[in-house]
């Protein structure tokens, strides 16, 4: 290995933090490139930029990323977040977490700061299981699918995630998976633009854990799943838009609106000082 | 000087959870995340309607585990915050005062405690959390928890709560009870210049020099907020000084070692207690908060009676102030503990007397010790 060679995305990487933990085939690392990228594109100055997780696999992108990073206990990346963004509205706020920590554990943080439309940036992985633990089931786990702790089919009704940041007041919700490389990024930068609570769930493959147990194959499989079963359908209403084990993905930007945020809202008698 | 509208200087009627509200603006605070709760909720109603006058954020929180993230992350940021709660809202806060140890965020707890287990007694008064306050986070650590005995109190421990807590980057806790805080007394608020307001170490090096948690010798390393160009970076797991993960017995042994020394090393500063007629007293009332109160007449009356009684009362109670309880045990011959609970601060008593004297337990609960009570013991006790 050549060490005097400089990627392209180091400013925005903490290098000597490489190799990652994730596994062959796992959809963080393209996920993470597209976070790093839209921030790249965005023109945004990184050191006004804050990134901040949970608890889990997609809880260490924090951990990777060269800007301020905070990589919090589990479910609470959305309360910590908004404390950091209340107490400093210049700061662009995402908060990069997965699944199980972000609708699981975390649920009731993530439908309130989105009643209260306070301006983070919410960026979801969701691999359908718990693979930091080795492949337990969760709130997504889709109907029947098997997992360490579902050996028999996860007999739970899973969580339509765009349907509950839509209708928990997030301003703007898309969906992508990790194949959608190019969409993803650009909705990433659009939402670093949009003011208020922003949701972006990514579909993501878990070949070790979730892909194995559930004979969806390797990685490089599971993106051929999503390049054959994706339909971008911009707009439709996201309670139309649930997921299960072997049917369509569908994709797209789903909401877009605007509306007064926390901050926008809060009386103001007096500028700090 | 000019009038800032955060500092009422002058005299007050206040209670003890309004104090300790105008304690937090005085010394600083701007940023109050909390969840209503008996018998702390004014607490949250004079931040909510004082933060605004004053440039701050008063955000209530969808429960107490978001609360304690929201503090963490607003002085993350470089704001001083706090959040309020009892008994219940404690419990759930555990979780991340861990954090915020580790993460070494600074931040003030305040705990007006009523009875327990689980729902309780929520409109009486209660000692009971105390232990919690000190092991209620799983993991090794050391706390720093104050215990205030009267409004003015409330809010000179608010502003000492803050200045604990930016200094050595730790949540400070104000461990009161429902007595003192829906008490209302006379408060004084002293002007601007005479109140002490400490704020959080900040980095001296260039960014690209900055290294996360390099102490420098210190057990207090400076600390770099969100936004200041230090790219900051922390987890809740074991780290290096580098603030990255680090999974090694090695690792571990040394910064838990370092989080608890930074504490237990500067008991000098962090430790108070108040001393009443001590000097030849051969009976000791050790005694936090509301029933140091009734200790105070418990101790004239006796010696009243000729009976040579004194009164160490705790202002600080953890960490503990080991040193001084066993100098006490070695002059008295019995010391008497007055709690609102089952008998949680005598274990601590009993421990660092070391069997130097007798130690007697007043265990009351939802009730505050009248004087007589307090007094009757002293009487009666048998050495």
């Amino acid at each position: 290995m050549n060490h005097n060679e400089v990627h392209p995305m180091d400013r925005l990487i903490r290098a000597d933090r490489m190799p990652h933990i994730w596994c062959p085939g796992c959809g963080l690392g393209t996920n993470f490139t597209c976070f790093l990228e839209a921030l790249n594109q965005s023109g945004l100055d990184p050191d006004k930029n804050v990134i901040v997780s949970g608890i889990g696999c997609t809880g260490r992108v924090p951990g990777y990323t060269n800007i301020d990073s905070y990589h919090t206990t589990h479910g609470r990346a959305i309360p910590f977040a908004t404390g950091l963004k209340l107490a400093n509205p210049e700061l662009t706020v995402t908060v990069f977490s997965g699944d199980g920590d972000l609708f699981a554990i975390g649920g009731n943080h993530f439908i309130h700061a989105a009643r209260r439309n306070i301006d983070l940036k919410i960026i979801c992985v969701n691999n359908f299981n718990y693979g930091m633990t080795g492949g337990q089931f969760g709130c997504t786990t889709p109907l029947g699918a098997k997992t360490t702790t579902s050996p028999y089919g996860n007999y739970e009704h899973p969580f339509n995630l765009v349907q509950m940041a839509a209708a928990s007041g997030a301003v703007y919700v898309a969906r992508w998976t990790s194949l959608h490389v190019r969409r993803l990024t650009n909705s990433i930068k659009e939402t670093f633009a949009k003011k208020g609570f922003t949701f972006i769930e990514i579909i993501s493959p878990c070949p070790v854990s979730f892909g194995r147990r559930n004979k969806l194959g390797e990685g490089l499989d599971e993106m051929k799943y999503y390049q054959e079963n994706s339909v971008i359908k911009h707009g439709i209403d996201p309670n139309e838009a649930d997921l299960n084990l072997n049917g369509k993905i569908i994709v797209g930007k789903f909401i877009d609106i605007d509306k007064p945020t926390f901050l926008d809202n809060q009386p103001k008698l007096q500028t700090p000082d | 000087m000019s009038h800032d509208p955060a500092i009422r200087t002058g005299e007050h009627f206040l209670n003890g959870d309004e104090a300790c509200a105008e304690g937090a603006l005085a010394c600083g605070c701007r940023f109050f995340a909390g969840y209503p709760i008996t018998p702390a909720t004014e607490i949250a109603e004079t931040m909510s309607r004082r933060l605004p006058e004053v440039g701050g954020v008063y955000i209530q929180m969808e429960d107490e585990l978001a609360s304690m993230n929201a503090i963490l992350g607003a002085s993350s940021a470089g704001v001083k915050a706090m959040t309020s709660t009892s008994g219940p809202g404690f419990s759930l806060m555990m979780e991340n005062i861990g954090l915020g140890i580790m993460m070494e965020i600074p931040c003030v707890v305040v705990n007006i405690q009523r009875g327990g287990p689980s729902t309780g007694l929520p409109t009486m008064v209660g000692q009971q959390d105390m232990m919690q306050a000190r092991w209620g986070s799983h993991g090794d650590y050391e706390m720093i928890a104050l215990c205030p005995w009267s409004p003015q109190e409330m809010f000179d421990f608010a502003i000492r709560a803050f200045n604990l807590s930016e200094k050595y980057r730790i949540p400070v806790l104000i461990m009161a009870d429902e007595v003192v805080g829906h008490m209302t007394e006379k408060v004084v608020i002293p002007p601007k210049e005479e109140i002490i307001r400490l704020y959080r170490k900040k980095p001296q090096v260039p960014s690209n020099e900055y290294i996360m948690y390099e102490t420098n010798g210190s057990l207090v390393p400076p600390m770099a907020n969100a936004g200041d160009g230090y790219k900051v970076i922390t987890t809740g797991l074991t780290h290096n000084e580098q603030g990255y993960p680090d999974m090694t017995a090695e690792a571990h042994e040394k910064l838990i070692t370092r989080l608890c020394n930074k504490i237990l090393l500067n008991k000098a500063d962090i430790v108070e207690v108040e001393e009443r007629e001590l000097s030849d007293a051969e009976v000791v009332v050790v005694a936090y908060g509301s029933p140091a109160r009734s200790a105070v007449l418990a101790i004239k009356k006796a010696r009243e009676q000729g009976i040579k009684a004194g009164l160490l009362r705790l202002r600080t109670v953890w960490p503990f102030p080991e040193a001084e309880i066993l100098k006490l045990a070695k002059q008295a011959k019995t010391i008497i503990v007055p709690e609102i609970n089952k008998g949680q601060i005598v274990r601590e008593i009993e421990r660092c007397a070391k069997g130097n004297c007798e130690v007697i337990l007043i265990s009351k609960l939802a009730l505050i010790h009248t004087p007589d009570e307090i007094l009757e013991v002293i009487k009666n006790r048998r050495l």
